[in-house]
């Protein structure tokens, strides 16, 4: 375990030191952020100086290897705009999103996992011919669509839900503002985390389905009938728990998918968290920003799939991840 | 009256529009305590008949006719509530590959402990008493330390081991095993027949051997059908079948054999192969195959008769007998 948690970190080290490089190569192709800085009085002389104070003229090897002595201090750089060290810009935002995706992740397991289950136990009623032409249609449908759509319909239309900004936060701890404690908080979150549950839930749904139909038609399941189990008891413990195994795996791979939606989600409801905060950004060529949500994003990355993969240590119990260290 | 009577079972399996017969007009019976075998190649539906005992044919197969009867209730027309109340409590079964037949993710415990308390209202200390005094009786070493373990951490043999044990939980008037030595080592063969057999013997209970292998028949079973393509062509004592076998499939099946007296011949195979559901002939299904058929076995499919060592469907013991009463007759 701790061997297995050492060489991820090392992994998570490289990984992001490959993230930082690549966001830095990037940079000089952005734009200009002395423009973007800078009103149209400011004279060449004085953009200039300020591009001379920023370190902007150095080489970009330069320049890289000043950010990496900083980074190795905690020290990510500080925004143009905001003025501030880029790490506490983007901490500020990491609650709303946090618990943007993690309403999301839980409305895909409790619709998709049954969803999935039934269609695969009954694969012939119409129930589940219907979901699967649905979540064909769902997986081709880009989710702005959704999302507007259910702006239109529940906030403007039917006027059930607010359709932008986080609304009502409440501070927990002192250091985190949620907004899953008071209905207001809540009534904001609905909308964007159902859409962003919804860009999910056909692949979810159908993964589901066809792994559990395969788990269905092994021996085991055969035999476990033959000793004349109930079917609850066959579905939801025999044949649910192989089922999730390598959906795990899956779900970890879609968490990437998972933060690439929230930068779409985050930007057509004016929900205040990074996906938001990075176009901002990138419109405004806010280059250290830039390259600090990528490397915080890479981090999220791996930190996700080891927590997935002790998950999947957990409930398979050909895995030890002690000693193969994987 | 018998234990088990399966009365002329037709099953098919459902092809897109073509319905395909796997198992024509299967009648046998078992009674209380009896140990049959089923023999054949691959594909003449041993497994098939095993698992329509129980009604577990998987799809697209079904039951078209015919009647499967425990202690005279009808098993075909049960709803899947009493089914489940007759399969492993009363019907057990083993299965071909110990790899296979436990779930990997759920502990030895739960898969045994499971069994039983879906059967019977007991509680779970009592359970794992019954379940590791039965995982003694199959000489699994500490079974205490076996019962949590994972079927991952069992070897092959150890593991057919622990199925057995899972067949003996309820106490069983019946035990289908389909194929149970066939996965294993040929060492651990021995060891598991010689326990499946004991423990028979032992509980008296009735025992339906699937096998392709007549060494394995011939040590445990005192009744044997032969079947081929979907029919059982001949059923008799194992002993008179093995010693003189009647219809020409169980001749072939016997000459494949190798001998221990002749070595260094070639064995003796029988030309040709299994029909596919497909392409079944018309007449006798085998007269494809068979060095004695005529015309009359490419047209018309014979029917069971008493050969006076066992019942074949063959036209040629049918001949052979109707000459041998002709004799008699002329002879009067």
């Amino acid at each position: 375990m701790l061997i297995f948690l050492l060489r991820r970190l090392i992994q998570a080290c490289v990984v992001m030191a490959i993230i930082s490089l690549i966001s830095f190569a990037i940079q000089d192709k952005l734009g200009d952020p002395v423009q973007q800085m800078v009103g149209m009085s400011v004279s060449v002389e004085e953009r200039n100086a300020l591009r001379e104070e920023l370190g902007l003229n150095d080489s970009l090897l330069t320049q890289y290897g000043r950010f990496l002595q900083n980074a190795l201090q905690g020290d990510l750089g500080t925004s143009y705009y905001y003025k501030e060290p880029v790490l506490d810009v983007i901490f500020d935002k990491v609650p709303a999103t946090l618990e943007l995706a993690f309403c999301a992740i839980l409305l895909v397991v409790l619709i998709a996992t049954p969803l999935g289950v039934l269609a695969a136990i009954n694969p012939k009623h119409w129930v589940s011919r219907i979901l699967m032409v649905i979540t064909s249609i769902g997986l081709s449908i880009p989710i702005f669509i959704v999302a507007i759509l259910m702006m239109y319909l529940f906030s403007i239309e039917w006027n059930l839900a607010p359709s932008f900004g986080r609304g009502q936060t409440t501070e927990v701890f002192g250091l985190w503002h949620s907004g899953l404690f008071n209905q207001d908080g809540l009534s904001h979150l609905l909308l964007p985390s159902l859409s962003l549950a919804i860009a999910l839930m056909p692949i979810f749904t159908r993964l589901i389905r066809a792994e559990m139909m395969e788990v269905l038609q092994s021996e085991y399941i055969r035999f476990a009938w033959s000793k004349g189990l109930s079917s609850n008891r066959i579905y939801f413990i025999h044949a649910l728990k192989n089922t999730m195994l390598p959906i795990i795996t899956i779900g970890g791979i879609q968490a990437g998918t998972l933060v690439a939606y929230t930068i779409l989600t985050e930007t057509i409801f004016q929900w205040p968290g990074m996906g938001f905060l990075f176009m901002d950004a990138v419109s405004r060529v806010d280059t250290p920003l830039i390259s600090a949500y990528l490397i915080v994003v890479g981090g999220m990355f791996v930190v996700t799939n080891t927590i997935v993969d002790l998950i999947y240590g957990l409930v398979n119990p050909t895995v030890r991840l002690a000693s193969h260290g994987l | 009256m018998n234990l088990l009577s399966v009365s002329h079972l037709h099953v098919n399996f459902q092809v897109k529009q073509h319905s395909l017969p796997a198992l024509i007009d299967v009648s046998f019976t078992l009674n209380r305590g009896e140990r049959i075998a089923i023999v054949g190649e691959s594909g003449a539906g041993k497994s098939v008949l095993g698992f329509s005992i129980v009604n577990l044919i998987s799809k697209p197969g079904y039951i078209k006719s015919g009647s499967v009867k425990l202690d005279n209730k009808e098993l075909t027309k049960m709803n899947l509530r009493q089914l489940q109340e007759v399969r492993g409590k009363r019907i057990a079964m083993i299965f071909q590959d110990p790899m296979m037949t436990l779930n990997p993710v759920l502990t030895i415990g739960q898969q045994l402990v499971e069994t039983i308390r879906s059967h019977t209202k007991i509680n779970y200390k009592d359970a794992r008493n019954i379940t590791i005094e039965k995982l003694h009786n199959v000489q699994i070493s500490s079974p205490e330390k076996r019962f949590d373990q994972y079927p991952h951490e069992l070897s092959g043999g150890m593991r057919q081991r622990v199925i057995i044990a899972s067949v003996l939980l309820l106490n069983p008037d019946i035990i289908i095993a389909d194929e149970p030595t066939t996965a294993l080592d040929v060492t651990i063969q021995a060891e598991i027949l010689q326990l499946l057999l004991a423990i028979c013997r032992d509980n008296g209970v009735a025992l339906v051997l699937i096998s392709h292998d007549l060494g394995v028949v011939s040590k445990v079973a005192e009744r044997t059908l032969v079947m081929y393509a979907g029919q059982i062509v001949e059923e008799g004592p194992t002993l008179e079948i093995i010693n003189d076998p009647q219809h020409p499939y169980t001749q072939g099946l016997l000459n494949a054999l190798p001998q221990m007296t002749l070595p260094g011949q070639r064995l003796n195979q029988i030309k040709g192969s299994m029909p596919s559901l497909t392409e079944r002939p018309t007449g006798c299904a085998f007269h494809p195959r068979c060095p004695y058929a005529t015309d009359k076995c490419r047209q018309e499919s014979p029917s069971f008769i008493y050969s006076g060592v066992s019942s074949v469907a063959c036209f040629m013991i049918e001949d052979m007998i109707d000459e041998t009463d002709r004799d008699e007759d002329e002879q009067l």
